[in-house]
C-alpha cells in the first residue's frame, strides 16, 4: 500500500515539474513585452530617455533583465518560497493574493458542477438502463448536452433567464451596487450571481455522464456473474445494485480524467458571465500579456488537476477491492 | 420420476425466423439419477439445460411441460420461476470462473445471496464450510475477492454455492470443458459425491465429452439436432447402442490399446442440418450410412424399444 502511494506520489512529482516548466516557457513564448505594454500604458507624455529608463526600471523589479536560464532558476527558488512574483498588469501586486482572491469563486463553481453533474448523471444513466421510456429520453438529450460547447450553452441561458426571463443577473459575482459585507442581502446576491454559470456547467456534464453510466449498466447486466445471479433467482434489486457497484469503477477514471477539461470549460464560463474567478483573470493576464499572473494561474490549475486525480486514485483504491488484492498480494 | 420432460420445444427468435433448437423432448430423469447429455455443437443440449432453469431473452417457450417431483415448472415466467430456481432447481453454468461478482468478498455475496430466500447466513454457515472443505476449499476464501482465488477454486465455489440450498435438480452445464483431464476427473466425481450425499436429488451433466459421462452418469442422452436420438442407461448405451448416429459417435471415441498409427479414428462425415428450417423426416438421415426411404418422408418417433432405451430410430424397432 505504501510502496503504491510512494510511486504514484513520485509519479504526480515529476508531472508537476514537467508541468511547471511548460507553464513557465509558454508566457515567454509570447508574442511582446510586458514592460513596453505596461510603459506605454502609463507612461504618458514622458520623453523617449525617460521612458526608456521606466523599462529599464521594470525590467529590474520583475527580473527580466537576468538571463533566460537565469530567470528559469529563479522561478523555481522563489517558489518554492511560496512567491509567484508580482503581477505586471496589476502593477506590482503580488501573484499569490492576486489568485487567492479569485480562487474562492472558481472553486465555488467547480466543485458542486462537477460533484453534482456526476452524481445526478450516474443516477439518471443507471435508471435509464432499466426503463425504455427514460432511455428514449434520457439518450438523445445527454447526446446533444454532451456535444454543447461551454461557452454556448452559458450564452443561451444567459439569454433566456437574463435578458428575456430577466430572473438571474448574467454579469458579475454580486450586485455592482454592493460591498462585500457578511450580510443575508450580499449573500442573496452572491448566490444569484452563481446560479447561471453553475447550471451551465452542471448541465454540460450531466449528459455525458448519463450516457456512460447507462452503457456501463447495460454491460454489467449482461456479464457472467449477472446472468449467474438471475439463474439463481436473485431478485432484479440485488443484481442491479452489483452491477451498479462495478459499472461505477470506470465512471470514477473518468472523473479523474474528465477533470482538466472541466476546468477549461469552467474559465470558459467564467468569461462569459464576467464571474470574477481564475478564467476572468485568465483571460485579462494573456491580453496584458502578464508573465507571473499567467504562469502563476497555470500553476495554481495544474496543482489543483492533480490534488483532484490523487483523491481520486485514493477512492478508487477504497471502492475497488482487486486494486487493493494486487497491492497486497506481493506482500502476502 | 424426479423430473418430467414432455414435448418441450423451445425456439431462438432471429431476425431470419425461428431457429428450432429445442423441438418436441421428452425424457424423465428418477431420482438419484444422473444424466449425462451429449450431442454437438448447436444441438440443443444447452438450450435444453438453461430453459429448464432460466429461459435467455431470445429464447421463446412454444410447447410442452417440464414437471419437478410433480410440481410444473412455469419455465416461461421469469417471476414464477424465482420461487424454484436455486432451491429446487439450480445450475452450475458454463462460466463458472467467472460467475462471482468481483467487488463483493465471496462470503458476503454468498450471504445476500442466501438472504433473498429468506435463509440467515449464520444459520447455513456451518453447513457452508463443511461443504467447502469436502471440495478442498479453505473457510477463509469466504473472506477472500474472486479475484484471489485460482480458476479451479472459483469452479469448485459455485459448485459449493449452486447446491448449497439442496436442490433437486441440478443442471452442470459444460463444466469439465475448460478443464484439464485431471480436474476434470476431480469434478466429476465431486458431482457424483454431492448426488450420493444427497446434496442434490438428480442432475443432468451437459457435455460434449461423452468419456466423462461414461464415469459418472446412470443414464446417458443424445441429442441430434434438436431432438434425442436416444436414451438409455450409460452402459447399455456404450455396449449396444441403437441409433446410427450413437454408434458413430461412441465409435469415434479412442480406444484404450488400439494404435491410431495403424488404425484412424473415424469421424462422422457431413454437418449437422440448419435448425432454422430443420428437413421433414429423419434430421440424421442425411449422414446416416443406414438411412432408407421411410427415414425421409416420416420423422421417426422417439420411443421405448427396452426397457429404460428410447430411441429414435426407424432402423431400431
Amino acid at each position: 500500500m505504501r510502496r503504491y502511494f510512494g510511486r504514484k506520489l513520485l509519479i504526480y512529482a515529476a508531472t508537476f515539474f514537467i508541468a511547471a516548466t511548460i507553464d513557465w516557457l509558454i508566457p515567454r513564448f509570447m508574442p511582446g513585452d510586458p514592460v513596453q505594454s505596461l510603459v506605454s500604458r502609463t507612461g504618458f507624455g514622458l520623453s523617449p530617455e525617460g521612458s526608456q529608463a521606466l523599462v529599464t526600471y521594470y525590467n529590474n523589479l520583475f527580473g527580466l533583465n537576468h538571463p533566460i536560464w537565469e530567470q528559469y532558476i529563479n522561478f523555481w527558488a522563489s517558489l518554492l518560497h511560496g512567491d509567484l512574483g508580482r503581477s505586471v498588469y496589476l502593477t506590482g501586486r503580488p501573484v499569490t493574493s492576486v489568485i487567492m482572491s479569485a480562487v474562492p469563486y472558481t472553486l465555488a463553481l467547480l466543485i458542486p458542477a462537477v460533484l453534482l453533474s456526476w452524481w445526478v448523471g450516474n443516477t439518471i444513466g443507471a435508471r435509464a438502463a432499466r426503463r425504455r421510456l427514460l432511455d428514449n429520453v434520457v439518450l438523445p438529450v445527454g447526446y446533444v448536452l454532451t456535444a454543447t460547447p461551454y461557452m454556448w450553452l452559458a450564452i443561451v441561458l444567459a439569454w433566456v433567464f437574463g435578458f428575456i426571463l430577466n430572473i438571474f443577473p448574467i454579469s458579475g459575482g454580486y450586485s455592482y451596487s454592493l460591498e462585500p459585507t457578511l450580510t443575508w442581502k450580499f449573500i442573496g446576491s452572491l448566490f444569484s450571481h452563481w446560479v447561471l454559470p453553475f447550471a451551465s456547467l452542471f448541465l454540460v456534464g450531466l449528459g455525458g455522464w448519463a450516457i456512460g453510466m447507462r452503457n456501463m449498466i447495460i454491460y454489467e447486466l449482461e456479464a457472467d456473474y449477472s446472468r449467474y445471479l438471475e439463474a439463481l433467482g436473485a431478485p432484479s434489486r440485488l443484481v442491479r445494485k452489483y452491477a451498479f457497484r462495478n459499472a461505477m469503477l470506470p465512471q470514477i477514471t473518468g472523473l479523474a480524467l474528465s477533470l482538466g477539461v472541466v476546468v477549461a470549460g469552467a474559465l470558459v464560463t467564467e468569461i462569459v458571465f464576467s464571474y470574477p474567478g481564475l478564467g476572468k483573470l485568465l483571460l485579462a493576464s494573456i491580453q496584458n500579456e502578464d508573465f507571473f499572473l499567467l504562469q502563476g494561474i497555470f500553476l495554481f490549475i495544474i496543482l489543483g488537476v492533480l490534488i483532484a486525480n490523487f483523491i481520486v486514485d485514493i477512492a478508487y483504491v477504497i471502492v475497488d477491492p482487486r486494486t487493493r488484492v494486487a497491492m497486497s498480494g506481493a506482500e502476502e | 420420476m424426479s423430473l418430467q420432460v414432455t414435448d418441450l420445444r423451445v425456439y431462438y427468435r432471429t431476425l431470419a425466423g425461428d431457429v428450432k433448437a429445442l423441438d418436441g423432448v421428452t425424457f424423465g430423469i428418477a431420482d438419484g439419477e444422473i444424466m449425462g447429455l451429449a450431442g454437438e455443437s448447436g444441438c440443443g443440449k444447452s438450450t435444453l439445460g438453461n430453459s429448464l432453469i432460466r429461459m435467455e431473452g431470445r429464447m421463446r417457450h412454444v410447447g410442452g411441460t417440464v414437471t419437478l417431483d410433480g410440481v410444473p415448472l412455469p419455465i416461461d415466467d421469469q417471476a414464477d420461476m424465482n420461487h424454484f430456481r436455486f432451491a429446487e432447481v439450480s445450475i452450475i453454468p458454463q462460466y463458472a470462473m467467472s460467475a462471482l461478482n468481483p467487488t463483493r468478498k465471496i462470503g458476503k455475496m454468498v450471504g445476500e445471496l442466501v438472504a433473498t430466500r429468506g435463509v440467515r447466513y449464520h444459520d447455513i454457515r456451518e453447513e457452508l464450510e463443511r461443504r467447502l472443505e469436502l471440495v478442498g476449499l479453505a473457510r477463509d476464501v469466504l473472506d477472500r475477492y474472486p479475484i484471489e482465488l485460482s480458476g479451479g477454486m472459483k469452479q469448485r465455489m459455485v459448485m459449493v454455492l449452486s447446491t448449497l440450498l439442496d436442490p433437486s435438480l441440478l443442471i452442470a452445464d459444460e463444466i469439465t470443458s475448460a478443464l484439464d483431464v485431471s480436474s476434470q476427473r476431480a469434478v466429476a466425481q465431486t458431482l457424483v459425491e454431492f448426488r450420493d450425499r444427497g446434496f442434490v436429488k438428480s442432475m443432468i451433466v451437459v457435455t460434449h465429452d461423452v468419456s466423462i459421462l461414461y464415469q459418472i452418469s446412470n443414464t446417458l442422452a443424445i441429442m441430434y439436432a434438436g431432438k434425442l436420438a436416444e436414451k438409455a442407461p450409460t452402459d447399455v448405451i456404450m455396449s449396444r447402442p441403437k441409433h446410427p448416429y450413437t454408434r458413430l459417435l461412441i465409435s469415434s471415441l479412442p480406444e484404450i490399446g488400439v494404435r491410431f498409427e495403424e488404425q484412424r479414428l473415424t469421424g462422422i462425415p457431413g454437418t449437422p442440418p440448419s435448425l432454422l428450417n430443420p428437413p421433414t423426416g429423419c434430421r440424421f438421415r442425411e449422414r446416416c450410412p443406414i438411412a432408407i426411404a421411410r427415414c425421409t418422408d416420416e420423422e421417426p418417433p422417439f420411443v421405448e424399444v427396452e426397457p429404460n432405451h428410447s430411441v429414435a430410430c426407424w432402423m431400431a424397432s
